[in-house]
C-alpha cells in the first residue's frame, strides 16, 4: 500500500542502486564487500490524504483551503497533504491553549502533570517503529538514526521532564515559581519529532499550555505525537498543533495573547522573531544557526578523532545546528589525518534512508539540495581543494549529496563564515593551542564546538577558551534531555533541556 | 570658582568631573561639557563631560580588552576586589553623603541609608563569586559514559544603560552584579548623577580592579543608548527604560549582534541578576579506559 512511498526500483531491486563504488582506498587492497539491502518496512504506518490540525483536543480541519504537498525526500514523491493554517486556525489554537491553561492544567498538580508526560513517554516507546518510519519517510533521515536517535531521545525527553513537574522547588534554589501561560512553539524539519518533545515537554512539565508550529515539510510525526497526546488522555487545549509555513509562524509568534515564545531554526528567522517581539511582554528563547568548529590536536587519538569528525558533519546530512563544519586541524598532523578522513568518508553509505545499512541519507528537500551546491559550487569557484566520496553511487530519484570537505579553507572564505547545513566540511590548519582557539571563536555563531586531545590539562584549557554553549571533548554531537542545549552570540538565547532549560517557561518570584 | 557647600566645607580646589575608560580618566574627544546645578538651584555643581559616540566605542574596546584579565582571575579573587570596592566606598561616605544632598536633594539619614546599602550589596556579590557556580552550575547525568556539566560564564562586555532616577545602591547592585558574574562593563549615565562619576570611578580605580574592567560615560542617554544598543562588540545589554518607545528601540537594535537585553527588575539581592548576566556551557567527556 505505501509503494508509492518507495523508490521504483527499491521494489524490483534494491541492490542495484547501491553497488559498492571502488574507492581509492578499497581499490588498492582489492577489498570490497557488498551489503545485502536491509530495507526496514513501512507498512507500519498509515498516512491520510490530507491531514488536520490538532486544536483543543481533536483533529479538526482548517478553516482554509491552501494545501500543500509533503515530499518523501529519498523520492521527491508526495506522502501527504498539509493544510496553511489560517489566523482563524491559529487563533483558535491559541484561545484553546489559553482556556486550558486557565481552567484545567495551571490548576493540575505537579505530579499529575507528570503522570501524563510519563505516560506519553511510554506511548512514544510504544509506537517507536512506527515513528521512526514515518520520520525518515517525511524527512529523509536513515532509519538507523530516527530509530536509534530522534525516537528513543523524544521519549527520553517526556520522561526527563516529567520528573522536574512536581520538583520544580528545587530547581530553583528554592524560589517559588508559577507558569508563563500560553507558549508559542515553532521547531524545524531537522528533527521533527524530537524538536516537538524538547519542546513540549518542558513547557508542560512547568505547568504551560501550548501551541506549536511543526516546519512546513516535516509535520507527520508532530500530528502523530498529537495522537499520543489524545492516547495519552492530556486534556484537551493543553497541546495544540497548526500546521504551515513561516506566515503561520509569523501568525502564531505575533498573536497578542502569547506568553512565551520558543523558536529553533536559522538565525534569519529567529531575528525577524526578535525584532517583532521587541517592546512587548512575550518571553522569547532562540536555538539558531551554529558554524562549529573541531579542533583536532596532534596528541588526539586520531581514529577516533576521525570517526567523531565524521559524526560531527555527516549525521543527519550535516541538517545539524550544532554540526562541527569548520574542522582545524594541528598543522603536524593534517596530512595524515585527511587521508584517513578520505578513507573514512570513502566508506560512507549514502542512499536509500530505509535501507539499514545507510549511512547518510536524503537531503531534505530541492531547496536544501540547491543551497549546499551553491555553496559547493561557489568554493570549487574560488579554487579550494574539494574531495567527495561514498562507498554507493547516489540514487537517482530523490535528493542526495556525497559527503564531502574542501582542505585549506581560509577564514573568510564562505564556506567557513556561514551555515551550509549539509554534508559539507571546511578544513584549515592551526600550529598553537591559542591559535586554534581564536579560529574556533573566530564567527559570529557560538553553539557547539569539539576538542581532540588525550591531554586532559590541554581540553580543559581550550573548553574554557571556547565561545560555544557546547563543548563536546573526544566526542561530537550527543544529545541527552539532562544536558542543556544551547548557544552564544547569534546561536541564539537561552538554554533548553537540563535544570537549565526549565527556567524559560517560569516566572521566578522574588 | 567657589562653591558653597551646604554640607560640607567647601573645597577650595574643586574636583573636575572627567570620563572613566581604560582605568584613565580623560575628557571627551568631543570637548564636549555641559554644567550640572544643585538640587532645585541655578547654582553650578561641575560640568560634566558629555561622551559622544567614540568615547563609546573606545570605552566599549577597553571593555573588551579588559575582560580576559578579569575572567582569568579566581573566583576567589574577583570577590575580593568586591570587597575592596566596598572599603574604599566606606572611606568615602561622608564625601558621597554630601554630593547626593546637594545634587539629588536627598535627605542626610537616606544618603547615608544609599551608602549603608550599597556596601551590603558590594558585600553580598563579593561572597557570591566563589558560589556562583557552586548555585548554578550542574552535573548533568545523561544516558550513557559520560562526563557532563554545565558551568557558567560571562556573557562577556555589557553594556549598561542606566536611564532611572540615579540611586547609588542601584548603581552599585548593577555593577557589582556584573562583575561578579565576571563580564566587564560600559556604563552610561545622565545628569545629574553622572556629576559623581568621578568619585564613584576612584572607588574603582584604587580596587585592584584591572583596566577597563569598568568603564563609565557621563552624557545623554538619548544620544548614546542606541548606539550602544547596535554596537557589534558589547554582548548583553542591560537597561531598566521606563521610556517603553526607547526600549523597544534598543532591544531591536539590539538584534543585529543577539545581544541579550536584560530588563533589570531586580531589587533584592538574588542570585537572579548573576544568573541573567551569565552564559552556561556544557562540556561532555566520555568516561573510560
Amino acid at each position: 500500500m505505501l509503494e508509492k512511498f518507495m523508490r521504483k526500483k527499491d521494489k524490483v531491486s534494491p541492490s542495484s542502486d547501491n553497488q559498492p563504488h571502488k574507492t581509492e582506498e578499497s581499490g588498492k587492497k582489492g577489498f570490497s564487500f557488498q551489503y545485502a539491502p536491509s530495507l526496514e518496512s513501512t507498512d507500519i504506518v498509515k498516512i491520510a490524504e490530507t491531514q488536520k490540525l490538532f486544536i483543543n483536543g481533536e483533529f479538526v480541519e482548517s478553516t482554509g483551503e491552501q494545501f500543500f504537498d509533503t515530499l518523501n525526500p529519498a523520492t521527491g514523491l508526495a506522502l501527504s497533504k498539509v493544510v496553511e493554517s489560517t489566523e482563524q486556525d491559529v487563533d483558535k489554537a491559541v484561545r484553546s491553549a489559553r482556556k486550558a491553561f486557565e481552567q484545567v492544567w495551571s490548576k493540575t498538580t505537579g505530579s499529575e502533570r507528570a503522570q501524563y508526560l510519563f505516560r506519553i513517554a511510554r506511548l512514544i516507546q510504544d509506537r517507536s517503529r512506527e515513528l521512526a518510519v514515518l520520520e525518515t519517510l517525511d524527512n529523509g533521515k536513515p532509519i538507523k538514526e530516527s530509530r536509534d536517535v530522534d525516537i528513543p531521545l523524544a521519549a527520553a525527553h517526556f520522561f526527563y521532564n516529567a520528573g522536574w513537574a512536581d520538583k520544580l522547588d528545587y530547581a530553583f534554589s528554592g524560589k517559588n515559581v508559577r507558569p508563563l501561560g500560553v507558549a508559542a512553539q515553532v521547531i524545524p524539519w531537522n528533527f521533527p519529532l524530537l524538536m516537538a518533545a524538547w519542546k513540549i515537554a518542558p513547557a508542560l512539565a512547568t505547568g504551560n499550555c501550548v501551541v506549536l508550529k511543526p516546519a512546513e515539510t516535516t509535520s507527520l510525526t508532530a500530528l502523530l505525537l498529537a495522537e499520543i497526546c489524545q492516547e495519552a488522555g492530556l486534556p484537551p487545549g493543553v497541546v495544540n498543533i497548526v500546521t504551515g509555513a513561516g506566515e503561520t509562524g509569523a501568525r502564531l509568534t505575533n498573536h497578542p495573547d502569547i506568553n512565551k515564545v520558543a523558536f529553533t531554526g536559522s538565525t534569519e528567522v529567529g531575528k525577524i522573531i526578535a525584532r517583532s517581539l521587541a517592546g512587548k511582554d512575550t518571553k522569547l528563547t532562540l536555538e539558531l544557526g551554529g558554524k562549529s568548529a573541531q579542533i583536532v590536536y596532534e596528541d588526539a587519538a586520531l581514529d577516533q578523532a576521525v570517526e567523531g569528525v565524521v559524526n560531527g558533519i555527516f549525521f543527519n546530512q550535516g541538517h545539524v545546528c550544532c554540526a562541527g563544519s569548520r574542522l582545524l586541524l594541528e598543522e603536524s598532523i593534517a596530512n595524515l589525518f585527511v587521508k584517513k578522513l578520505k578513507a573514512r568518508m570513502s566508506s560512507l553509505r549514502v542512499g536509500n534512508p530505509l535501507d539499514k545499512n545507510t549511512d547518510v541519507g536524503a537531503i531534505h528537500s530541492q531547496v536544501e539540495l540547491d543551497k549546499i551546491t551553491g555553496f559547493v559550487r561557489e568554493a570549487q569557484m574560488e579554487g579550494l581543494e574539494y574531495f567527495s566520496a561514498s562507498a554507493t553511487t547516489l540514487p537517482k530519484e530523490g535528493y542526495f549529496h556525497k559527503p564531502c570537505f574542501f582542505n585549506n579553507v581560509s577564514s573568510s572564505a564562505s564556506i567557513c563564515r556561514k551555515e551550509v547545513f549539509g554534508p559539507v566540511l571546511a578544513i584549515s590548519t592551526f600550529r598553537t593551542p591559542q591559535e586554534a582557539i581564536v579560529k574556533a571563536n573566530d564567527t559570529a555563531y557560538g553553539l557547539a564546538a569539539g576538542v581532540w586531545s588525550e591531554k586532559a590539562s590541554k581540553i580543559q584549557k581550550t573548553a574554557l577558551g571556547l565561545k560555544a554553549g557546547i563543548v563536546w571533548a573526544n566526542t561530537y554531537n550527543k544529545f541527552d534531555p539532562a544536558s542543556p542545549f544551547g548557544g552564544y552570540k547569534e546561536s541564539g538565547w537561552g538554554r533548553e533541556g537540563g535544570r537549565h532549560g526549565l527556567l524559560p517557561y517560569v516566572e521566578v518570584q522574588s | 570658582m567657589i562653591f558653597n557647600r551646604t554640607t560640607t566645607p567647601s573645597p577650595l580646589v574643586p574636583k573636575t568631573n572627567k570620563l572613566f575608560i581604560n582605568g584613565e580618566f580623560p575628557r571627551s574627544e568631543s570637548g564636549r561639557s555641559e554644567p550640572v546645578h544643585l538640587h532645585n538651584s541655578q547654582k553650578l555643581h561641575s560640568y560634566v563631560c558629555r561622551a559622544s559616540r567614540k568615547d563609546l566605542r573606545t570605552a566599549v574596546t577597553a571593555a573588551q580588552a579588559g575582560l580576559p584579565s578579569w575572567q582569568k582571575k579566581t573566583a576567589y579573587n574577583r570577590g575580593q576586589i568586591l570587597y575592596r570596592m566596598a572599603e574604599m566606598l566606606s572611606s568615602r561616605r561622608l564625601d558621597l553623603v554630601a554630593q547626593l544632598q546637594e545634587l539629588l536633594g536627598i535627605q542626610e539619614n537616606q544618603a547615608h541609608e544609599q551608602v549603608d546599602k550599597s556596601l551590603e550589596t558590594l558585600l553580598y556579590y563579593s561572597g557570591f563569586a566563589d558560589k556562583l557556580n557552586q548555585v548554578l552550575g550542574t552535573i548533568n547525568p545523561v544516558s550513557g559514559p559520560y562526563h557532563n556539566f554545565t558551568a557558567l560564564e560571562p556573557m562577556g562586555v555589557v553594556g549598561i544603560v542606566y536611564d532611572q532616577e540615579f540611586n547609588l545602591n542601584l548603581f552599585f547592585h548593577q555593577i557589582a552584579s556584573t562583575l561578579c558574574a565576571g563580564n566587564s562593563l560600559v556604563m552610561i549615565f545622565d545628569k545629574p548623577g553622572c556629576a559623581l562619576l568621578s568619585d564613584l570611578a576612584e572607588i574603582f580605580k584604587t580596587s585592584d580592579l584591572p583596566n577597563g574592567v569598568i568603564n563609565l560615560l557621563s552624557g545623554s542617554v538619548e544620544e548614546l543608548s542606541s548606539p550602544m544598543a547596535s554596537h557589534m562588540e558589547v554582548h548583553a545589554l542591560v537597561v531598566a527604560s521606563a521610556d517603553k518607545d526607547r526600549l523597544c528601540q534598543m532591544q531591536k537594535l539590539a538584534v543585529d549582534n543577539m545581544k541579550r537585553v536584560i530588563l533589570w527588575d531586580f531589587t533584592k539581592l538574588s542570585v537572579e541578576p548573576l544568573s541573567a548576566l551569565s552564559e552556561s556551557k556544557t562540556v561532555w567527556h566520555p568516561v573510560g579506559v
